[in-house]
């Protein structure tokens, strides 16, 4: 309980900023996503066979090759921004549904 | 996973720098930009025999706002399917923008992307539906197994399966024995002695991650960048997701080639578009009723299907007929239509969409927002059509929109995809508003001024794919690249090397390297942007006079003169960035000297000087073009059809092409044996 908690101050971090997920039990870190990517948002991470680092989350553009070139399904993802799920309303029950 | 802040560590950037330093090669052709239509024209001239270099800011096994993947094959009036003639559908599209499109490269496009495809199919593009699975379609041929799109009639439009064609492509590079270089940043076209308006003779740039210099000489030059983003909407963060063309497209081919002296046209050209704004919704990713969802079926709240019609207004029942031509026509082009953007068009010329006045009909009582695309209520052909082989493998939306959609429960068969007009504004596709206004994001826009061979007034220098003023399209991309990288090669056998201006290369590397030496209290390049796009919503935006441009200009050399200099980079791939916004503060000075040089406003345009408000008045009825000359800009024009005769101008450089790069595979072939 006495135990002092350790605060960092940093900037507040950009918005949004996981354009894509790695799964780390998957991916074994070759940056196939980080060679196709079309605006360089990834760096190599400095561990071996771990997944990229996303240095500039806010310059995606959301195209995808990052994910359809991955040789190693469910490594990664897209994960779409919160403030842009469309929804979708199922015709026979009139449900709602989101992203 | 994100930079690890929280243990408190700084990361060093993962590269090794040499800034300064200079790598030197030459080529016979240099290609600028390794998107769609870099790489077709690298392919085009290697297969001529030339040496050929690819300098690509991105990657180029992906880069290109085609590089994700294309849906629609446009415009292919030479395939087998074909009712109509290149001549037509060229002279169609020229007309339907009261002939504000280039008739050349359309042209090129309309008579050659079928044989572009066919060349795409040989390189293991998936172009026929060879699983059966669109059997007895109605936009299917049962021979040839090609699917087609908009007008099954007359069958000019392709459906391909195109996410993979840009890998495919690159692979073709290797080859072909093209010298790729992937992650430089192109920053100058070299001239001969280093003066504007000279013979080109190579091109420099920086490499994104190194920060090393990079300098090619060639004998001809083919410049294939896209156009410039982020000149009226910059949103700091949320800049991807909506956008129709990648966040890096900065117009960097149209800054460097006009301060090289090259002539522009149709500058002054911008318009509303959703796939502008931040705010929208990713491009065909939510419920509309154009292009990739062409000829979805909108309904309301309670299920009421929004009506159909022609370009007179006649109803089109069922949607059969929403893919026929209606009497009147021989053929359409294109459907769906846009009620907030209102395109004067021609309606011999437009296909069949929702009803223009839905918004007035909602707001009387008829409709109940929110509207939907009804999937589930489409023939199963369209329904596995739309979100099937066109969600994807269209640009960007197989994984954010299909993959992401589905995984989270999304059922075509089943379910109804929201849309969002009427909601935040209004329109068939997304709602916009007035200052959220693009240059080039879509549509037909201006661009580099080139004659049959595709060549800028600059001698040496070529152009290819959107770059091009008043050119369109995946397609376009495709058949002009192809063209334009034969041309280039084929100019470069009948030249000599030219000689690079070292001082042009001193001083270019002073301005590229100079933001490195800023101290980090200046704006950053966000923030540079972001003041840009502020300047062009208030005073180049819906509405224009003398006095408005007269401030954009004003503040736009303030940037340049007293911000620019201050912005400052820290690593290699800032510096990028920051150049990036040099470009655009170049590209927005070169739109409104545009808009201040045409006096009178155009539909076709969507040009509204108030003070000159008489719409598309005869006189003004011609191509603006605009060059720089020293400090000033020389603005000069052209007729609207100036490019003469369509057939007797292609078919012979055509010829030329082809025999060209059928002796150098021959050639190949005979040395392999």
């Amino acid at each position: 309980m006495d135990e002092e908690t350790i605060v960092y101050a940093l900037p507040n971090r950009t918005t949004p900023g996981n354009p894509v997920l790695f799964d780390e039990a998957i991916c074994d870190g070759c940056n196939r996503c980080l060679t196709v990517c079309l605006e360089d948002v990834f760096i190599p991470n400095p561990q071996k066979g771990k997944p990229p680092l996303i240095l500039h989350p806010d310059e995606c553009w959301y195209c995808g090759p990052c994910v359809d070139d991955c040789p190693l399904p469910g490594a990664i993802r897209l994960n779409h921004p919160l403030q842009q799920r469309v929804r979708w309303k199922r015709k026979d029950s009139g449900g709602h549904f989101r992203v | 996973m994100n930079v690890p802040h929280e243990s408190g560590t700084v990361l060093r950037w993962p590269y090794a720098v040499r800034y300064g330093t200079e790598r030197d090669y030459e080529a016979d052709v240099l290609v600028i930009g390794g998107g769609i239509a870099g790489v077709w024209a690298a392919i085009a001239a290697a297969s001529t025999g030339a040496k050929v270099i690819v300098l690509e800011k991105a990657a180029t096994e992906r880069s290109g706002a085609g590089g994700p993947g294309v849906d629609h094959w446009q415009w292919a009036a030479d395939n087998p399917g074909s009712r109509i003639s290149p001549e037509e559908l060229a002279q169609a599209l020229v007309d339907n923008q009261g002939g504000y499109r280039s008739g050349i490269s359309t042209y090129i496009q309309c008579a050659s992307a079928w044989e572009t495809l066919e060349e795409m199919e040989r390189m293991g593009g998936k172009i026929r539906d060879t699983g059966d699975e669109f059997r007895g379609a109605e936009f299917r041929d049962e021979k040839t197994k090609l699917l087609y799109a908009y007008d099954y009639t007359n069958r000019f439009v392709l459906r391909v399966w195109g996410h993979n064609f840009k890998p495919l492509m690159r692979e073709q590079c290797r080859r072909l024995g093209i010298r790729v270089f992937d992650r430089v940043a192109v920053t100058s076209i070299l001239t001969e002695g280093g003066r504007p308006g000279a013979r080109v003779v190579g091109a420099a740039g920086v490499h994104c991650h190194s920060g090393a210099y990079v300098a090619v000489r060639a004998k001809a030059v083919v410049l294939a960048t896209n156009r410039p983003k982020r000149i009226w909407t910059f949103s700091s963060e949320l800049r991807g997701i909506t956008t129709f063309r990648p966040p890096s497209c900065s117009g960097t081919g149209y800054a460097i080639a006009y301060r090289a002296g090259a002539e522009f046209a149709m500058m002054e050209k911008s318009m509303r578009s959703s796939f502008a704004s931040p705010y929208a919704y990713p491009p065909y990713g939510s419920g509309n009723a154009i292009n990739t969802w062409y000829p979805c079926t909108i309904v309301d709240a309670n299920g009421k299907e929004v009506p159909w019609v022609d370009a007179w207004g006649r109803p089109v029942s069922g949607v059969a007929a929403r893919c026929r031509p209606v009497e009147g026509q021989k053929f359409f082009i294109m459907g769906g239509g846009s009620s907030s953007q209102p395109h004067p068009g021609l309606p011999q010329h437009l296909g069949p969409k929702p009803i223009p006045d839905l918004e007035a009909r909602m707001l009387a009582g008829e409709f109940v927002p929110p509207f939907y695309a009804d999937l589930a209520g489409m023939p199963e052909m369209e329904r596995k059509a739309i979100w099937g082989i066109m969600v994807g493998n269209e640009g960007k939306t197989r994984i954010p929109v299909m993959k992401t959609y589905m995984a989270s429960g999304f059922d075509p068969e089943r379910d109804m995809l929201q849309s969002y007009d009427f909601l935040r504004g209004h329109g068939m596709r997304e709602p916009v508003l007035p200052q959220e206004r693009t240059f080039g994001e879509q549509g037909v826009c201006g661009g580099m001024l080139v004659d049959w061979d595709l060549m800028s007034n600059l001698p040496g220098l070529f152009g290819a794919g959107d770059l091009l003023f008043g050119g369109q399209d995946h397609s376009h991309a495709a058949a002009s690249g192809r063209f334009a990288g034969a041309r280039a090669a084929l100019h470069a056998r009948r030249s000599s090397a030219g000689e690079v201006s070292l001082e042009q290369i001193e001083r270019e590397k002073k301005r590229v390297y100079a933001p490195l030496a800023c101290s980090a209290a200046g704006p950053d390049w966000k923030e540079l942007n972001a003041a840009v796009a502020r300047v062009m919503q208030n005073y180049c935006s819906e509405l224009k006079n003398a006095e408005l441009l007269s401030l954009a200009k004003t503040w736009l050399d303030d940037l340049q003169a007293n911000e620019v200099p201050r912005v400052s980079a820290g690593d290699p791939h800032q510096l990028m960035r920051v150049l990036e916004v040099h470009d655009i503060v170049t590209c927005a000075q070169m739109i409104v000297s545009a808009c201040e040089a045409r006096k009178a406003s155009s539909a076709y345009l969507h040009f509204n000087r108030r003070d000159y408000p008489q719409m598309d008045p005869a006189e003004w009825h011609k191509w603006l073009v605009i060059r720089k000359q020293g400090e000033d800009v020389a603005v000069s024009d052209r007729p609207i059809a100036f490019w003469g005769d369509f057939e007797s101008n292609y078919r012979p450089r055509h010829a030329e092409n082809a025999a060209a790069m059928a002796s150098a595979s021959q050639a190949a072939s005979r040395a392999a044996a």
